[in-house]
């Protein structure tokens, strides 16, 4: 089974690995996967709470080599689109752009899941902080 | 020192120049059938064989009547078990062998199982040595054969094959085992290890592939078994089918070397390892070996590096060639069944590499792979949400994870 160059070239140079500050209101955590399954990634966006448009990403992932360079492939993908526009990535596409096997889809998958999770996270923030804001206001 | 590097013995050995050399007039020139009794190119094939079954038999301790060729230890496997689930058939119906052997008779029981017969899969303690008071347990008055490996191809583990063996002897079932990582190896005999009947096989000790080899006991108790392969009757009715002389010579002149050689080499081979693993553990926390290394082949290192996961780890070695438990490397996304054997979660499966060295490896090439893995396991920690996890003090076990 031979890599594609896309993914050797992800794996050895990942973007934009590493962590942002978790307790931030303009960060959104998503971590998806299983240590049994031999896959798990952790994705975080930085999300301008004016624009709504994600200023940084990192990941980090525990996972073969077609994981790592899908959850790279996202955090690049991210920069610079809206939170919503993120939804659209799809994992057909992580698929395409890396030439992923069928046997490696799922990592895409997994990729998809990590950035709804990452976005769902950050949504759930904002919901909290009106009233946070309300009562601060009040005080 | 050339690259890639190959330090995955336990799948297969590269050809000792010495073995080609003895097998290649039998391609061209001496090209008899060992069958053909009347003219002088069978007279040679047939001298060739018995030299090398005298070979075969001296590195085993055995009587050159007793060893039966195959096409490798797959097929002795099941000659073996099949053959002697069907001889002993009025006898009983129950076998016994265990979770960590390979699927040469694993898949061969399970067959069995569907045409009625009972099978008995002992487990494996997380040493990785299987429990003798568990095997006294099992063995009933149907029990015909015992099948358990002399050492594992993952792990490298050890056996007690005396004393299972032995007990076997004191409850009269025939006890057969899966020889094809031990043999040439460490010192095998089969008279003092109590075995009636063991697999061998050519490319595990730097003989060719598509031969192999089955010891059948003669004496005490004199073993018969049906024969899986009809067509002639070779091999004492065991194994009809034209002998394969190239390959038998091949696996003859491996088995004298090996039996020349082994105490250097298993010396040097322990050398290598142990120098390998010392390296490993001083500079990376969180690694652990699988299996005992008190009873353990000599090259054999079977480790995991937790947090990284083995595919990945194996891509940044890739000048390297070594093995993983991870399901990310296996045809079936299936992790480890012999870890999984030894308690160890999924997630040690996955993060596993298997070092097989071999008679061809060098120190130079061992510092250089030590090396390697140890800048890439480093460099993959800092990609690792699990390694991050916990050096925050964050118990693993604990979270909740989204598993799809």
């Amino acid at each position: 089974m031979a890599y594609s160059d896309k993914v050797l070239d992800h794996y050895n140079h990942p973007r934009n690995v590493g962590s942002l500050d978790k307790a931030s209101p303009q960060v959104g955590t998503g971590i998806v996967g299983a240590p049994e399954c031999g896959d798990v990634m952790k994705l975080q966006v930085q999300v301008n709470e004016v624009t709504g448009v994600i200023e940084d990403a990192k990941f980090k992932t525990f996972g073969c080599g077609s994981a790592i360079a899908s959850s790279s492939l996202a955090t690049e993908w991210l920069k610079g689109k809206t939170v919503d526009e993120a939804l659209h990535i799809k994992n057909t596409d992580i698929v395409n752009e890396l030439s992923l096997p069928p046997v490696k889809i799922h990592c895409s998958v997994l990729a998809e899941d990590a950035i709804k999770a990452a976005i769902s996270d950050y949504k759930a923030k904002q919901t909290t902080r009106p009233a946070m804001a309300e009562v601060a206001g009040k005080a | 020192m050339k690259l890639p590097i190959y330090m995955d013995n336990h799948a297969t050995t590269p050809m000792d120049q010495r073995v080609l050399d003895a097998m290649l007039p039998f391609f061209t020139n001496e090209f008899g059938n060992a069958a053909s009794r009347n003219h002088a190119f069978g007279w040679t094939a047939e001298e060739a064989v018995e030299k090398a079954r005298k070979q075969i038999a001296d590195l085993i301790g055995a009587n050159s009547k007793e060893i039966v060729f195959t096409s490798g230890a797959t097929e002795s496997n099941n000659l073996a078990i099949k053959g002697v689930a069907e001889m002993y058939a009025e006898r009983g119906n129950h076998i016994i062998t265990a979770a960590t052997e390979h699927k040469a008779v694993l898949d061969t029981t399970k067959k069995l199982e569907k045409e009625g017969y009972r099978i008995t899969y002992l487990p494996v303690q997380q040493n990785g040595l299987v429990d003798l008071d568990m095997l006294r347990e099992a063995i009933t008055d149907k029990t015909i054969l015992v099948s358990i490996m002399y050492a594992n191809n993952e792990i490298g583990v050890i056996q007690p094959i005396a004393e299972i063996g032995k007990i076997c002897k004191e409850r009269g079932v025939l006890f057969h085992t899966d020889g094809t990582q031990a043999v040439g190896k460490v010192p095998v005999n089969v008279i003092a290890d109590n075995v009636d009947l063991m697999s061998i096989t050519g490319h595990k000790m730097y003989g060719p592939k598509g031969i192999g080899a089955l010891y059948v006991r003669r004496k005490s108790p004199r073993v018969q078994l049906t024969a899986q392969m009809d067509g002639g009757g070779h091999e004492r009715g065991m194994r009809s089918g034209t002998l394969n002389v190239p390959g038998i010579v091949g696996l003859g002149k491996a088995c004298e070397l090996c039996k020349q050689e082994m105490a250097e080499e298993s010396r040097r081979m322990s050398y290598l390892r142990d120098k390998l693993k010392d390296r490993l553990l001083a500079e990376l926390d969180e690694t652990f070996i699988n299996g005992t290394m008190e009873s353990r082949l000599p090259n054999n290192l079977n480790i995991s590096f937790a947090y990284v996961e083995g595919e990945s780890l194996l891509m940044g070695i890739n000048d390297v060639a070594v093995s993983s438990g991870s399901a990310c490397t296996s045809a079936t996304l299936e992790p480890s069944y012999v870890l999984k054997a030894l308690g160890a979660g999924d997630d040690i499966a996955h993060s596993s590499i298997r070092f097989g060295l071999g008679r061809f490896n060098t120190e130079e090439e061992v510092d250089y792979v030590a090396q390697k893995v140890i800048s890439v396991v480093k460099k993959l920690r800092e990609l690792s949400p699990l390694y991050e996890m916990v050096k925050e003090g964050i118990d693993l076990s604990k979270v909740q994870w989204t598993a799809h």
